[in-house]
């Protein structure tokens, strides 16, 4: 017997898409896999393509102007060019996505049981009232109270916090094996986002789901993520578990973002570490590291494009960056134990 | 609501006494006038009294069904009364045709935009918008009635004496009337649409893998269709209320807004003033019509519930 597949493969996925200034490439080239159960975060700044890439696994980039190259599987089924049938019943019942912004994720006319309704009977040839029940439930697992009252009531009857389990509880309605959440806590307060995710753990330990998490947020990362991609500019720049990510940083722009957290276990600083510069337009893009013209550290190899792979870190913890392992290590202990670095002069 | 109809009529009834339009005894007085019948006329239709008595004395004479015209001596909400089922069978029907063919045509081009058939329903909205009725009303009349005799040159069926004849009469004008309404309707309804296609619940609905049809049926245009119930509401008020007036005369339709042009060529206030309330009325109703199913079609304007349940 060949070994089982994996859950989810992405391989090679890249977005492009075609704008009036030329071609804009989103994701180039990213891979990774998901085991069942497995929690990965993908993380990266704004316009990093970190977006793109989760919602083009399921079929949801759709502007005719995507250029959509590469494969995703899942359990070896390849969704790219899957046709509709394929993607309408992987859609929520195998994979299932929640949103940023769950105000305007949900439809604002029809009431919020009836939409996990909907979800429901989309997949499953069940009554109503059969349906209806089982959205009441759904509520009850990812923690609405009072769901039997809730179920009929409007999303702006809702607060932001009740709002995105209803999300999820509209997600997990046909028990997917895999949850992309892109941003699912940004748009929450603090202390809402740390129930959120821990209801995503919850259900991660409990059903055994595999999650993707997309964040611009280390801090989110820290608390549930068995894996980590950070992405830059469409590429992914370094590829780790969470300890090795966390402990052990290889990209130059890890640091920074790791850098930017700030920190109650440490002494204050003057003031909070910053990333330099603005990410980078994704058209005409500079051969080489995408990361070089805000890299401190950049120097003469940095114009040659740098492969993802194993360079200083540990087994599996790969990255793109040319600084020899001995340099990285000397920069990041410049200045704080985890690389910490002020730009050099 | 009452406050708007008392506004409207002293503004017309005021229009009508600022604008230079001659006196309207002389014209009631006719050709074989003299100066003792001129008297009698100002003194029977109270042309000397102060203006807010002349005004008041209108509104008890509408209200109590007792106003007449000053050119025909006709009553005048006897002449509206029988305008009105006229004019809302031309109604009925031209609403029936247009909305289902402004939503059937909106949907198909905001499918696909830039499409051939996106293309080709947007040229024809594009005359339907530009052309005026009265001139389509006559191309219409003059191919299908007077080349072909396909269709009735006009005129009115009662729909008891005889329903198909009725509907027969009524196809041209129904046509004729909607050609505009579907222009602009489906141009409405199609930027709608296309604009909430791009709203993150629809992306939720397509994550939840409802197939494209029902994603735009239950999500996309459930949602555009509440823009359009507010013109509609404005719109079918404006018509039965007598805004028909043109297709009216066109094609020979004794109806209220037939009746309006009348008055208003002969300068006769007491229809004017009469069918301007009645317009007026309907298009209040309407506007009420249209809060109500406002409150239906997007639960968050319904009153009082918006602060409760927030946690």
């Amino acid at each position: 017997m060949s070994p089982a597949p994996k859950l989810l493969e992405v391989d090679d996925l890249r977005v492009k898409f075609l704008t009036e200034d030329g071609m804009l490439t989103a994701v180039d080239g990213v891979s990774f896999e998901l085991d069942t159960g497995e929690v990965l975060a993908i993380v990266g700044e704004s316009g990093c393509g970190k977006s793109v890439t989760s919602q083009t696994m399921m079929g949801l980039t759709r502007s005719p102007n995507a250029r959509i190259e590469g494969s995703v599987k899942y359990k070896s089924e390849e969704l790219l060019d899957a046709p509709d049938e394929v993607l309408h019943r992987i859609r929520g019942e195998e994979l299932a996505m929640i949103f940023q912004d769950p105000i305007s994720a949900l439809n604002p006319v029809y009431k919020v049981g009836a939409q996990i309704v909907e979800a429901i009977q989309a997949h499953e040839d069940v009554s109503d009232e059969i349906a209806k029940r089982r959205a009441t439930e759904l509520m009850a697992e990812v923690g609405i109270p009072d769901p039997a009252r809730r179920v009929d009531e409007y999303p702006h009857e809702f607060s932001g916090g009740m709002r995105q389990r209803a999300m999820i509880a509209m997600a997990l309605a046909l028990e997917p094996n895999v949850l992309i959440a892109d941003e699912p806590t940004t748009a929450l307060d603090v202390t809402i986002q740390a129930q959120i995710l821990r209801l995503l753990k919850r259900l991660n330990e409990d059903r055994g789901l595999a999650v993707i998490m997309v964040t611009h947020d280390l801090g989110v990362v820290a608390d549930i993520a068995d894996r980590v991609l950070v992405m830059y500019a469409g590429r992914v720049v370094e590829s780790g578990s969470l300890d090795q990510i966390f402990y052990d940083p290889q990209h130059p722009y890890t640091w920074g973002l790791i850098g930017s957290i700030t920190r109650l276990d440490r002494p204050p600083t003057h003031r909070l570490a910053q990333i330099k510069g603005q990410p980078p337009s994704l058209i005409g893009l500079p051969a080489g590291c995408h990361f070089r013209p805000r890299c401190p550290h950049a120097f003469d190899r940095c114009t040659e494009p740098p492969g993802l792979e194993v360079r200083g870190g540990g087994a599996g913890h790969e990255d793109r960056c040319w600084l020899s392992a001995e340099k990285k290590k000397t920069l990041r202990v410049v200045e704080g134990d985890i690389g910490l670095e002020a730009p050099a002069a | 609501m009452i406050f708007v109809l008392f506004a409207i009529s002293v503004i017309v009834f005021l229009i009508f006494n600022v604008i230079p339009n001659g006196s309207p005894a002389l014209r009631i007085c006719g050709k074989n006038c003299n100066a003792a019948l001129l008297h009698q006329i100002k003194i029977d239709f109270g042309f000397n009294d102060p203006i807010y008595v002349q005004y008041f004395t209108m509104m008890k004479q509408i209200f109590t069904g007792t106003l007449v015209s000053y050119n025909s001596q006709l009553n005048v909400l006897d002449q509206i009364k029988q305008g009105i089922p006229i004019t809302f069978s031309l109604c009925i029907g031209a609403v029936f045709i247009w909305m289902t063919f402004a939503v059937f045509l909106g949907y198909v081009s905001a499918i696909k935009p830039g499409s051939f058939r996106d293309r080709a329903i947007t040229v024809v909205t594009a005359i339907g918008i530009s052309m005026p009725s009265f001139f389509l009303g006559a191309l219409l009349l003059y191919y299908l009635t007077s080349k072909t005799s396909i269709f009735p040159p006009g005129g009115y069926v009662g729909f008891l004496s005889n329903p198909l004849d009725w509907a027969y009469h009524l196809i041209l004008p129904w046509f004729t009337l909607a050609f505009l309404f579907i222009g602009i309707y489906c141009r409405l309804l199609r930027s709608n649409m296309l604009d909430v296609m791009n709203e993150d619940y629809v992306r939720t609905a397509r994550a939840k893998g409802l197939t494209e049809r029902q994603v735009r049926i239950r999500h996309v245009l459930r949602n555009s269709m509440v823009p359009i119930v507010t013109l509609f509401g404005l719109d079918v008020g404006a018509l039965i209320g007598g805004g028909a007036i043109i297709i009216e005369f066109v094609y020979n339709l004794p109806g209220v807004g037939d009746y309006a042009a009348t008055s208003i060529s002969n300068l006769d206030l007491p229809p004017i003033m009469a069918i301007t309330l009645f317009g007026a009325f309907f298009i209040v109703l309407f506007n009420a019509f249209v809060d109500i199913a406002y409150a239906y079609l997007d639960p968050r304007v319904r009153l009082g519930e918006s602060a409760e349940g927030a946690v």
